[in-house]
């Protein structure tokens, strides 16, 4: 069975959706005429300024170009669906956001967008321009705690990039910029639950499937297969399930100060995020853990599977810092 | 047959590109076992982009390493994802390696085919055994040095480069995943075949038949 969507033709989705973008949010971002699939704030990179590039497939939004704005990240280069942008989108956002202060490219770790971030990074480095790189793997379902890098970048990406775009436009060198980054990243745990799958444009089949009572827990944005199928449970058990793995593997002293994230995977409202939330402060709570901030709602989608994430930040005085400083991009503003 | 042309190159992608259309749904149907279901989608619009791109170049003005590296930025800058560099890497290999020769007989093409693995590997930094593509490249490439040494003909080489392939990927079925996004699966991937080896493997048989 073919599954429904508002589309024209498929293979247009991506480039469609970018024009519909550029049409709602043309005061914070702009695309590159001679590359289109760059696109640039408006206000932000600034001479000095390290310039900051995010990037990755489509079908996450607002990741990531949702996430282009004054203080946050300066470009994201726009991949097609699911999968990594080539190189040229990303080498045409570092020359439009170097500033002479090094740039920092920050993206999920995934094997497809290192190669071409990577190949990127050669190309730039041949005209004199400093990369570094900062791969997020907060996704604990993808790896064991002590396989760190091998985990992959899910929705902490939001907490981990707005950590970095407000160390860059506080304008601190890039030696520091990619210090917090990296220190953001470390301490910023995503664990998720897919209750149905998704379909790409192109295809309108389902990506995976599950029966109608099962769950999968810690499914890859992608629909990448979990840790485990379990039967579907109350959203209090769900909650704590994910909670416990977050809590125990964040090992954070009573008293610390916690960003939280509740994800929708794309289709599940608001109201079942809510209640997932109103578990989330209890196990805080629990824990001695005080809720500084908390996001509830689409950050980091996976087109219309059902399903949630929950994200953990571990602050100290420096990432609550970060995190409280002001942005303004298309789709998420702070302070 | 006599020796290749950049002609023959060109219906050797076309050929590649007719496959892949061909194998479209099959492979994202693997891709959807055990990644994210769109592995025949990037495949298909890749190399129909190189086969468009590669009939649009002045023939006459196009000697082998032109085609193979049009068809590298081309597959990159269609695709990114995995594929994109690994392809792209492999067809430029290719193309550096051919540099000069407006023909290219059998023992180059074998020598082109060889630098596309060892393209693949490099980029990649997949070995045997890691369920991926290069399970499909590097027994393929094997072969085909073997053929050479033999002084085997171009249908020879690209039959035993074919045969080894398919072997290749079949043998992906019994592996457990340790690159790319499979890796995460641990044991639920075994019993599985690797789409990237399985395209592999259907790239490989196409340029025997767009070169036969």
């Amino acid at each position: 069975m073919k599954t429904k969507k508002i589309i024209n033709d498929g293979a247009n989705a991506v480039d469609e959706m970018l024009e519909g973008v550029l049409a709602a949010h043309s005061t914070k971002v702009f695309a590159l005429d001679h590359s289109p699939r760059s696109i640039i704030a408006r206000d932000g990179p600034r001479p000095g300024k390290v310039g900051m590039v995010i990037g990755g497939g489509s079908g996450h939004e607002p990741s990531f170009l949702g996430f282009v704005g004054k203080g946050l990240a300066d470009a994201a280069a726009i991949g097609n669906v699911f999968a990594s942008p080539p190189p040229d989108p990303i080498i045409e956002c570092t020359k439009a956001v170097n500033n002479g202060a090094g740039v920092l490219y920050m993206y999920g770790n995934y094997a497809g967008d290192v190669m071409n971030f990577d190949m990127a990074a050669e190309m730039v480095a041949m005209e004199d321009i400093e990369v570094r790189t900062v791969l997020t793997t907060d996704d604990v379902a993808s790896a064991p705690a002590d396989q760190r890098d091998k985990r992959r970048g899910v929705a902490g990406n939001v907490f981990v990039f707005k950590a970095a775009g407000a160390a860059c436009d506080k304008m601190l060198p890039i030696d520091e910029c990619e210090r917090i980054a990296r220190k953001a990243n470390e301490r910023t745990f995503t664990f998720g639950v897919a209750l149905s799958p998704c379909s790409l444009p192109q295809t309108l089949k389902p990506n995976f499937t599950l029966g109608e009572d099962e769950m999968e827990v810690g499914m890859g944005i992608h629909g990448e297969p979990g840790i485990s199928k379990e039967k579907l449970k109350p959203a209090d058990a769900i909650t704590d399930e994910l909670m416990d793995k977050i809590l125990d593997e964040m090992a954070a002293p009573k008293g610390d100060r916690v960003a939280v994230i509740v994800n929708s995977l794309g289709s599940t409202p608001l109201m079942e995020l809510y209640i997932m939330m109103r578990q989330v402060k209890k196990r805080l709570d629990q824990a001695g853990l005080v809720l500084h901030l908390s996001l509830v709602g689409n950050y980091c989608t996976s087109l219309e599977m059902a399903g949630a994430s929950i994200t953990v930040m571990h602050l100290d005085a420096e990432l609550q810092e970060m995190i409280d400083h002001p942005c303004d991009c298309a789709m998420f503003q702070a302070g | 047959m006599s020796d290749i042309t950049s002609e023959n190159l060109i219906s050797m992608f076309a050929e590649i590109a007719k496959a892949m259309a061909e194998s479209k749904a099959h492979l994202c149907e693997l891709d959807g076992v055990i990644g994210d279901a769109d592995h025949g989608i990037a495949m298909d619009l890749g190399f129909s982009t190189v086969a468009t791109n590669l009939a649009a170049l002045d023939i006459t003005a196009t000697d082998p390493t032109m085609v193979f590296n049009t068809a590298a930025k081309s597959f990159l800058n269609a695709v990114g994802a995995s594929s994109g560099p690994l392809y792209a890497t492999a067809f430029m290999r290719a193309g550096a390696i051919v540099k000069g020769k407006s023909e290219l007989s059998a023992s180059d093409f074998a020598d082109a085919f060889i630098a596309m693995a060892k393209g693949i590997q490099d980029r990649g930094k997949a070995e045997i055994g890691d369920k991926t593509m290069i399970d499909a490249w590097l027994p393929a490439a094997e072969a085909v040095e073997t053929a050479k040494a033999q002084n085997g003909s171009l249908a020879e080489i690209l039959d035993k480069a074919g045969k080894a392939a398919e072997a290749g990927a079949e043998a992906t079925k019994a592996m457990v995943a340790s690159k790319g996004r499979s890796a995460r699966l641990g044991d639920r991937a075994i019993g599985h075949i690797d789409p990237g080896a399985a395209s592999a493997a259907i790239l490989i048989r196409a340029m025997g038949e767009g070169l036969g």
